[in-house]
């Protein structure tokens, strides 16, 4: 009976890749590689000052970062700014209202990023951890045990993976996407090819931007992640010294009751 | 306490007499830290200890947390914000929280299943059992609320579902509903009063938890062999047992300590691994997420909820006998409260005398197909309300109701159990007195 009931299992466990296949919808999201994955990655300075030009040339006319205070930007663990450029980027890029004087001024570190929802844009401060790149295999989840969220690679894929091709529908245009969910989405193509002219003479193929700036919105959305990796490490190499203590201690503990000493 | 006969802590100095005389607590966590603990509990019963730790690290770090947060639902996801970007180490005491759920509900299945196995749950144990069941109660709806504060995505949809199950009760529900939320929908009284809640239920655990101790500390451990301690004297009873401490708490210990490298690689490595990219979205009453679900812990019960449709006949004969007032939906909910009622009652379904599975030939079988069905249920409760899902659902409820109302009371009847040894020191020299007798003129 047990016999009839293990191949019953088996067989019905047989049928679920097949179903599981036919029922995925999501787009395509390249595995990028970014310098922050691993136990033990940290973030790229130059990638998130990159990402940060990328941001504030061609993002910002739509999007905001409401929850990002200017002036972590010259966190260590981030971009690491110098205080007096942030200063600068501050007062030349955005004016936010001030209560107190009851108009317009130029932002100053204090700020926090504009808030920005042109054209229904999205806020990007926690994009990179409001969406996962990979998912299943059938739902068990080991894809993202071994690739990661996929919180990054499915902005970057998103940005690089326009095709080129448009349709109307209800007289808006969309947009066909290979990363997007359903494939087509109303944000125009953002990106083409030597857009942005970056300092350090990077490359700045759209392909290159994307990365740039998707790690860029990796930082807005975790920016305590060295400083966590960090404790990280230091919690588990400790918490494994004290196991092998208290090993020792058990075994030598009991050891006169189980006959052993 | 009465139980196990063991030496009590007797005042000696002055001021220890003066103090017993007038509050016997010295005595008290003496003979707590003290009692006589069957000396062969394998690994499966340190979970008892990492529960403990998680109640703490939860108080612990919520307590912190509280400080920072703002219950509203206007600046609460800014407040989380606020506390994982500018609060000194409130990131990892946000993480830790986190996570700490998810370790809370590890131990305690796994703690539950151990007693499923060693039967634990029988008599005389049947208060620890069902004080237990109550403590998991609370936990499950102290995890639910605090998954609402962030106010993402997920928890606004999460409390939209679950508190919409009170709204399928006949009759009284939509009353019930209206009730429990504030208002007509989760708004802002909803957040207050879950914040409110989560902050005191962790308490009412803690207060549980003692009773939970205390019970068992009367009736004495369970341990792998199921049989009792020797309680004729206590040099009888120093054969069967050894003092908690030290043996038992270095041993807790050292589970926890490898546990928590587990864990707390789990916070420093992955922490978002558990949870849900949805819920870093603010909550939007406007826009509904693609797919709503629980967390993992809940995904068992939730595929069950989900379980019965109103195409399943057991619904459908529910519902023509009470002439309608059971629907689908109402079944579902009935079914998830009757799945857990269902581990409660084991005491009394479990008609078997002998208590652990070690020595019961096919209960053994049963009770690994059970723990087979409860991670399929978890796995079915992620996927999509759609075939072949549905059916496994069904097939899964069906043997999670079968294995407690059917296979335990007639296990009991049917079963031929094994020889189980006499005495818990012969099960504990069989494992390790042999063994050492051979091995000694080799070193």
């Amino acid at each position: 009976m047990f016999k009839k009931l293990a191949t019953g299992a088996a067989f019905a466990l047989a049928l679920i890749p097949a179903a599981s296949f036919a029922a995925g919808g999501a787009g395509h999201i390249e595995d990028y590689d970014f310098s922050f994955e691993g136990p033990f990655g940290t973030y790229d300075r130059n990638q998130l000052q990159r990402g940060l030009q990328v941001y504030t040339e061609v993002c910002a006319a739509c999007h905001g970062l409401k929850l990002v205070p200017i002036r972590t930007l010259s966190d260590e663990d981030g971009p690491n700014m110098p205080e007096d450029q942030v200063r600068a980027y501050a007062a030349d890029n955005f004016t936010v209202y001030d209560p107190e004087l009851d108009e317009d001024r130029p932002a100053k570190p204090v700020d926090h990023f504009p808030e920005n929802n042109n054209a229904g844009a999205p806020d990007l401060s926690m994009m990179a951890k409001a969406r996962a790149g990979f998912h299943g295999p059938y739902g068990l989840g080991l894809n993202q045990l071994f690739k990661g969220m996929g919180g990054a690679e499915y902005i970057a894929s998103l940005l690089a993976g326009y095709t080129g091709e448009t349709k109307q529908e209800a007289g808006t245009t969309f947009y066909e996407n290979t990363a997007f969910p359903g494939g087509w989405i109303s944000m125009a193509p953002p990106l083409s090819d030597e857009q942005v002219e970056y300092a350090d003479g990077h490359p700045n193929d759209v392909e290159s931007m994307s990365k740039d700036v998707a790690a860029f919105l990796m930082w807005t959305a975790e920016p305590k992640m060295m400083a966590r990796k960090q404790a990280g490490f230091v919690g588990v190499l400790f918490l494994t010294v004290l196991s092998v203590l208290l090993y020792l201690t058990n075994k030598k503990l009991w050891a006169p009751v189980k006959g052993k000493d | 306490m009465s139980g196990i006969p063991h030496d009590h802590y007797e005042p000696k100095t002055g001021a220890e007499k003066w103090l017993h005389s007038r509050l016997p607590i010295v005595g008290l966590i003496y003979d707590t830290i003290m009692i006589p603990t069957p000396k062969n509990l394998n690994w499966w019963w340190i979970w008892g200890i990492v529960l403990a730790f998680c109640l703490a690290l939860q108080i612990v770090t919520g307590i912190v947390l509280v400080m920072h947060y703002t219950p509203h639902v206007d600046l609460a996801f800014a407040s989380v914000e606020h506390i994982m970007r500018n609060v000194n180490g409130g990131h990892m005491l946000r993480y830790l929280h986190m996570n700490g759920a998810s370790l809370f509900f590890v131990a305690v299945y796994i703690h539950i299943f151990r007693g499923l196995y060693y039967g634990s749950y029988k008599a005389p144990r049947e208060i620890t059992w069902i004080v237990g069941m109550l403590i998991y109660l609370l936990m499950m709806g102290t995890a639910f609320m605090g998954y609402v504060l962030p106010w993402g995505q997920m928890s606004f949809w999460g409390a939209t579902v679950i508190t919409g199950l009170f709204g399928a009760i006949p009759f009284i529900g939509e009353a019930i509903q209206t009730w429990l939320l504030g208002g007509p929908a989760v708004d802002n009284a909803t957040l207050n009063r879950f914040f409110s809640l989560h902050y005191l239920l962790p308490f009412v655990i803690a207060a549980l938890v003692i009773v939970h101790i205390w019970a068992f500390h009367t009736t004495g451990n369970n341990n792998p062999t199921g049989v009792d301690v020797r309680r004729g004297s206590k040099e009888e009873a120093k054969k069967d047992t050894l003092p908690f401490w030290p043996y038992f708490v270095i041993k807790d210990f050292l589970g926890l300590a490898v546990v928590l490298v587990v864990f707390w690689a789990i916070v420093g490595f992955m922490p978002n691994y558990l949870g849900h990219p949805d819920n870093y979205i603010e909550a939007n009453p406007l826009v509904t997420p693609a797919h709503i679900v629980p967390e993992w812990y809940f995904l068992p019960f939730y595929a069950i909820l989900r379980a019965f449709t109103s195409e399943v006949w057991v619904v459908q004969f529910a519902s023509f006998i009470t002439g309608g007032i059971i629907d689908a939906k109402f079944f579902g909910v009935i079914a998830m409260f009757g799945a857990i009622l269902a581990m409660a009652l084991a005491p009394w379904l479990d008609t078997s005398n002998v208590r652990s599975g070690r020595y019961r030939p096919m209960f053994k079988w049963w009770f690994a197909l059970l723990v087979v069905d409860f991670f399929a249920l978890m796995w079915l409760g992620a996927m999509p309300a759609e075939e072949p899902y549905a059916s496994f659902s069904l097939i899964a409820s069906a043997y999670w109701f079968g294995y407690f109302f059917v296979i335990l009371p007639l296990l009991g009847v049917i079963e031929k159990p094994l020889a189980q040894p006499a005495t818990i020191e012969e099960d504990f020299d069989a494992k390790y007195g042999k063994k050492s007798s051979e091995a000694t003129p080799a070193e």
